[in-house]
């Protein structure tokens, strides 16, 4: 791992009481077989930043994303996210947890026999929020991704980037702190995924910080965000305006 | 819990039962057979218990005297069959009572007719003994035919010990019935429970990370639960409801003989015992069958 300036001056920033919204401390996560899908792993995210976690597959993004969400527990570090150390969470506590969180799939998981309004209430309903906040937000959310007049569809009679578009409703009608974004434009076409990404920058520029784990080297390299690539489990480099590799970032610039 | 989520719980329960309907009404079949089964031994377990309580009180013994024997005697063995301590009270029936009694019973009115003023039964004047215990009835009876005058004892000894014992013998019959029917009943809630969570997966892993609790996304399924044991429940009881009066009234006028000793709970005071126990089974059953299953298949996080 690299030290360079810039995060250099990020840390600085931290010691002096910033605290970052995600930090992972030495994390390591190995499976029973013996595999160490992450190795020694150290990140902080500031609260309202926009990063993308690049690597190959079996680099540890998706068990980087599991240990978020508390789906997994790290074999050795610790984790904080929002204020909160992830190992301390009880199991009743994991639910409450996870409604500071929106996640974003790359096959959408939309319920296939509810509507449009009806997924994105559903995460509303699922927090037990009340009525008058699902009449409030839902609609509000359905406007913000551009789907008002789809609202009454179910999901098989939209587009892929309609559903994903959906999916980031329901991910944000809760108003997460934090949006983790799992290969959003895997299924998509080009165009599609530039909608998605203009929609994750619009969540972005309202405060939310948005993570985005992905493949897509293209958006990676246009968008010019701060991007964490791994590889074999390992932090290989922590780019603040990066590329999808160190080559292709000095192209872009 | 809210009464929201209580309410959307009780409706995604439903969905669900529909869904597997056809377990469902494997589910709700089973439960209806074994509290069908249980409220039909529950019907003889507390009637026989009052037959017997009933037996106790009014079927006694019967003490006939030899012929002629001088009154001063007759109650002489009265004072000596009082003093018993199994006995609770005897009564004396004179010959005119006896046979009136005889007349209204077994007699139709027109063979009445030809025995006029006589009376066939004028020896046959008694004493009844009532017993404040029935089990030492035999030990009553023995004792009296030991006294001298006494010409015969009739008692209702079958009766009385045979009840006990079928009644004792119905309980564990009944008891082992019940026992493997709420067995399978369980199992049979557990599976339809299970099958309800597979169909759901993928809508319980985007509860999960969404952010649902635990007993958000449990919910639906113990209501689930719950209402195929309630539904269970209330089936078979509707049913014994219907049939009791019938029932008790045909067996009633088959064994009219026995119709002194054949006297039914009334319907009322069964149902207000055995109605909330079997509602209790049942939602039990219900609880218990989809608490287990979600617990097992719920419960990684």
């Amino acid at each position: 791992m690299r030290d360079r300036p810039e995060t250099e001056r990020k840390k600085q920033r931290n010691l002096k009481g910033e605290m970052p919204v995600i930090a992972l401390e030495h994390v390591s996560k190995s499976y029973q077989a013996g595999i160490s899908a992450l190795r020694d792993v150290s990140l902080r995210i500031r609260k309202g930043e926009f990063v993308f976690i690049i690597g190959n597959s079996g680099s540890g993004k998706s068990t980087l994303l599991k240990l978020l969400l508390k789906e997994i527990e790290p074999t050795e570090g610790k984790i904080f996210v929002n204020g909160k150390i992830l190992s301390r969470l009880h199991r009743r506590q994991v639910a409450k947890y996870r409604r500071g969180l929106g996640m974003v799939f790359q096959d959408f998981r939309l319920l296939k026999d509810r509507t449009v309004f009806e997924n994105v209430a559903f995460a509303q309903r699922v927090i037990e929020a009340p009525a008058a906040s699902i009449r409030r937000q839902v609609p509000a959310m359905l406007a913000m991704v551009g789907l008002t007049d789809k609202q009454k569809s179910f999901p098989r009679e939209l587009s892929g980037g309609e559903q994903q578009r959906v999916a980031l409703a329901r991910a944000l009608v809760n108003n997460p702190v934090i949006l983790l974004a799992d290969e959003p434009t895997g299924n998509l076409d080009p165009r599609n995924s530039w909608e998605i990404m203009e929609l994750l920058e619009e969540v972005n520029r309202r405060g939310t910080t948005v993570v985005v784990v992905t493949h897509n080297q293209e958006i990676v390299d246009m968008m010019q965000k701060r991007v964490i690539t791994l590889n074999k489990g390992i932090l290989i480099s922590d780019e603040q305006k990066g590329g999808y590799s160190y080559e292709n970032q000095n192209l872009s610039l | 819990m809210k009464i929201k989520t209580f309410l959307y719980s009780f409706k995604e329960g439903l969905k669900s039962i529909y869904r597997n309907r056809l377990f469902s009404l494997a589910s709700v079949g089973t439960i209806t057979a074994c509290l069908f089964l249980f409220g039909i031994f529950y019907f003889i377990l507390s009637n026989f218990q009052y037959i017997i309580k009933t037996a106790e009180t009014s079927v006694g013994i019967t003490v006939f005297f030899e012929e002629g024997l001088a009154e001063e005697k007759k109650q002489e063995l009265g004072t000596l069959i009082s003093a018993r301590p199994e006995v609770d009270r005897i009564h004396y029936l004179s010959p005119e009572e006896t046979w009136q009694s005889y007349k209204e019973k077994h007699l139709k009115p027109e063979l009445v007719e030809t025995f006029g003023e006589d009376n066939p039964l004028e020896n046959s004047d008694s004493y009844e003994v009532y017993l404040n215990d029935v089990s030492r009835q035999r030990t009553l009876v023995n004792y009296i035919k030991t006294l001298e005058g006494i010409r015969l004892v009739n008692s209702s000894d079958i009766t009385a010990s045979g009840l006990a014992s079928f009644n004792s013998l119905v309980g564990y019959i009944s008891a082992a019935i019940l026992v493997i029917l709420l067995a399978v009943s369980v199992f049979l809630i557990s599976t339809t429970v299970a099958m309800g969570i597979s169909v759901r997966k993928e809508e319980i892993a985007i509860m999960r990370l969404i952010g649902a609790t635990d007993y958000f996304i449990r919910g639906p399924f113990i209501v689930e639960g719950i209402l195929i044991g309630a539904v269970g429940a209330l089936l078979p009881m509707g049913v014994l409801y219907l049939i009791y009066g019938r029932v008790t009234e045909a067996i009633t006028s088959r064994f009219n003989t026995l119709a002194n000793v054949l006297t039914f709970l009334d319907i009322h005071t069964v149902f207000a015992r055995l109605l909330p126990l079997s509602i209790g089974i049942g939602i039990g059953i219900g609880l218990v069958g989809s608490y287990l299953t979600v617990r097992k298949h719920l419960h990684v996080v």
